[in-house]
């Protein structure tokens, strides 16, 4: 089942929608009705239920088979279990910094429910033992960030004060060594790995950095328990999960869905929609009809060679070419390359050019093999998983498309319609200050 | 993976960040470390075999940008 | 001639050799950080020739001062090897020598404890190498009347043209470095006119970003 939240244009104009109490097993979960203050979020879901002591919570976190919703879904408990263990001060930190131009469900969950997220900050500080908290957005604080931080604070709510940090507006930058970075006053680089910053991060000290939707699940599991939070889900990759979605003729909406819904509930498959992606620009093209059936998790994607990822998902129009929009994306991804390794310096720009004369109309014979042998020189071979990510879209581009490639080499192209339908940024950083 | 009886429970791991594209790994130990076409090394990422275990550790002294590491098999 | 006079003579040719093997050194040290090579060698050479040179104008260092030592015509303390200014003959030029040689001890101290000290200290001491080998060259021109005249003098003119134009090298090198940030844009512009690289080839002679920044 799902709930469904249209995306507003602007943020004064919030959608109504019939929510119903998160105290059932049903959706939604995460997504009140309409913003709430503080008042109204404890009235809903009662006080924050602080154990008293670290490492309670870790035990219903790890029976409630909670994955990281920030893209990577690592098992929440063996971070949390990992940082608990580490010595002297520790850190938490939401990260906020969605980075993927295409993701927007961080954004709204901190505007109309803030106070869920910052609960899970601090139940999560205290599952750790940690003395510091921190936020990190690519907004800085908004008014509703702040007045959630003002009004715990004059409740006494919070037993850490919580410091925010300004992300830059780079793809790298919810990294979460370039997050670390950022907050030790660096740039938002990536660091090579190890020692992991769940060892070493922020100041030397063991950090745990997650996702802010993974932190509003952990409110509520540690309020309602994980047989709650497994009521719905598979039983391999349990709970709910916010999804950006895109289709054709329709706003951008964040649906929060179960995780294991088929996707054709969420997406169209018609004939107005040539192919899917799912999982943003680090994830992958599914050739439609053929991947009509699956469902949204992970073990269902994986026979694509798919992930769920930070829940991006897009119905791509039949009128347009996807083709040329993928070359976009990757002349994006790799323009947004830290430049730090050189397989990933050299090889995102040629592979991005490689796909722009595909798109082209007389790309040479070439090319092909080129951005194959690029491919395979650039995965794992990073300090980050940028490249990997990277070539994973790239591979799917060029599987799904391939009808279009051959068309382009004719000097023809399908599209109808020349708009350019996945959304991106404008502008290519070009100094250190762009990473600050 | 498993351990043959001919391999050290070693292997070795290049700093992407660090490296520079020296090559000098690549000439000490062409049998586990070759060069890519923009200079940077491709390492062999299994076990370093022991009739290597020397050179290999006079590869990672001699990298010049010390992005050369060899690391126990259960660190990763 | 006598014992002692031997050892003065060594002294004096054990220097001349330090001075040489320093120069080289230098030169090679920025060699190897601009991924320099040698004709007809491989590169792990350049590395290898930097380090055991190195070690080897130790050597001579090591002699150069015990055999100035065992000299007695003029009286210098052992001690004036590596404390500066303990020597009462010619105290100036002795005391640059004994601090560029701390200094040279500082570097290899560091550089054979490599993999366990923390990258930006070991390179911030190597750096010392540019105050190194001017004090060990004005300890040359000044300790001894030796460098002053003749084909001495036109051999320490040639080592400090040498090592100016090695460190002039160095800085423009550094000027055209292409920053982290625009190195993207760099191998973009490189890829749009790139001619076809033909696979299996050896590294190609156009320079990458990373070359043009070294």
């Amino acid at each position: 089942m799902t709930t469904t939240m249209p995306m507003p244009t602007n943020p004064a104009s919030e959608a109504s929608q019939a929510g119903r109490t998160t105290s059932t097993a049903g959706l939604p979960r995460l997504l009140p009705a309409a913003p709430e203050d503080l008042r109204g979020h404890l009235a809903r879901y009662g006080p924050v239920p602080f154990r008293g002591m670290p490492g309670l919570l870790i035990d219903d976190i790890e029976a409630s088979g909670l994955t990281g919703r920030g893209g990577a879904a690592f098992p929440v408990y063996r971070k949390l279990a990992i940082v608990a263990r580490g010595r002297g001060r520790k850190v938490v930190v939401a990260n906020g910094a969605e980075s993927e131009p295409a993701s927007r469900k961080d954004e709204l969950l901190l505007r109309i429910a803030p106070n869920l997220v910052l609960d899970g900050l601090q139940l999560a500080a205290e599952a750790v033992g940690a003395s510091e908290a921190h936020l990190y957005l690519h907004t800085g604080p908004t008014p509703a960030i702040g007045k959630a931080l003002a009004d715990r604070t004059a409740m006494g709510l919070d037993p850490l004060p919580v410091t925010i940090t300004q992300a830059p507006p780079r793809f790298l930058a919810g990294q979460e060594s370039a997050l670390v970075n950022r907050l030790n006053g660096r740039a938002a680089l990536p660091s090579f790995q190890p020692p992991r910053v769940t060892e070493r991060g922020l100041g030397g000290a063991p950090t745990l950095v997650q996702n802010v939707e993974t932190l509003a699940h952990l409110a509520l599991i540690a309020r309602y328990g994980p047989r709650w939070f497994r009521a719905v889900g598979t039983r391999a990759e349990p709970g709910s999960m916010l999804t950006t979605v895109y289709a054709p003729n329709r706003r951008c909406q964040i649906v929060e869905t179960e995780i294991g819904a088929p996707l054709r509930t969420l997406l169209s498959s018609e004939a107005d929609t040539q192919a899917w992606l799912i999982g943003g620009y680090h994830g992958s093209w599914l050739p439609m009809p053929d991947a009509v059936g699956l469902t949204l998790d992970n073990e269902s994607l994986r026979r694509f060679g798919a992930a769920a990822g930070a829940g991006v998902l897009v119905a791509f129009p039949a009128d347009r070419c996807g083709l040329a929009e993928s070359a976009r994306v990757v002349s994006y991804l790799a323009a947004e390359s830290a430049g730090q390794c050189g397989p990933c310096l050299n090889g995102l720009p040629r592979i991005a050019a490689g796909l722009a004369e595909l798109a082209g109309p007389s790309a040479r014979r070439q090319v092909r093999a080129d951005l194959e042998r690029w491919a395979g020189l650039v995965t794992g071979r990073g300090a980050c998983n940028h490249p990997d990510g990277t070539v994973r879209f790239v591979r799917s581009a060029l599987t799904v498309f391939a009808p279009e490639i051959s068309r382009h080499a004719r000097g023809h192209c399908s599209a109808t319609n020349r708009t350019p339908f996945l959304p991106l940024p404008d502008g290519m950083p070009t100094s250190d200050e762009d990473w600050s | 993976m498993a351990q043959t009886m001919q391999a050290t429970d070693q292997t070795l791991r290049v700093n992407p960040i660090n490296c520079t594209g020296h090559g000098v790994c690549a000439e000490l130990l062409p049998e586990l470390i070759s060069v890519d076409e923009w200079g940077y090394p491709i390492v062999d990422p299994r076990p370093v075999p022991w009739t290597l275990e020397r050179d290999a550790r006079r590869a990672v002294a001699a990298c010049p940008a010390l992005a050369l590491r060899l690391l126990r098999s259960s660190t990763s | 001639m006598n014992v002692t006079t031997a050892f003065w003579y060594a002294s004096r040719a054990t220097g001349i050799m330090a001075l040489l093997l320093l120069t080289a050194v230098l030169v090679l040290g920025i060699l190897v950080n601009r991924q320099g090579r040698l004709p007809g060698l491989p590169r792990f050479a350049v590395t290898s020739l930097h380090r055991n040179l190195s070690l080897l104008s130790v050597a001579f260092i090591l002699v150069h001062v015990i055999t100035a030592v065992l000299d007695t015509f003029v009286s210098i303390p052992i001690a004036a090897g590596v404390i500066p200014f303990a020597s009462g003959y010619e105290r100036l030029w002795l005391g640059l020598g004994a601090i560029s040689f701390d200094l040279m001890l500082a570097m290899i101290i560091t550089s054979l404890l490599r993999g366990r000290i923390n990258r930006i200290l070991w390179r911030a001491i190597h750096l010392l190498a540019y105050l190194s080998w001017p004090l060990a060259f004005a300890h040359s021109i000044g300790a001894s009347k030796d460098l002053q005249q003749g084909w001495l003098l036109g051999l320490s003119v040639a080592c400090a043209v040498g090592v100016a134009a090695a460190v002039a090298w160095r800085l423009a090198s550094a000027a055209r470095q292409v920053p982290r940030a625009a190195r993207v844009a760099t191998v973009f512009a490189e890829a749009k006119h790139a001619p076809e690289h033909v696979p299996g080839t050896a590294r190609p002679a156009r320079r990458t970003p990373e070359e043009v920044s070294r």
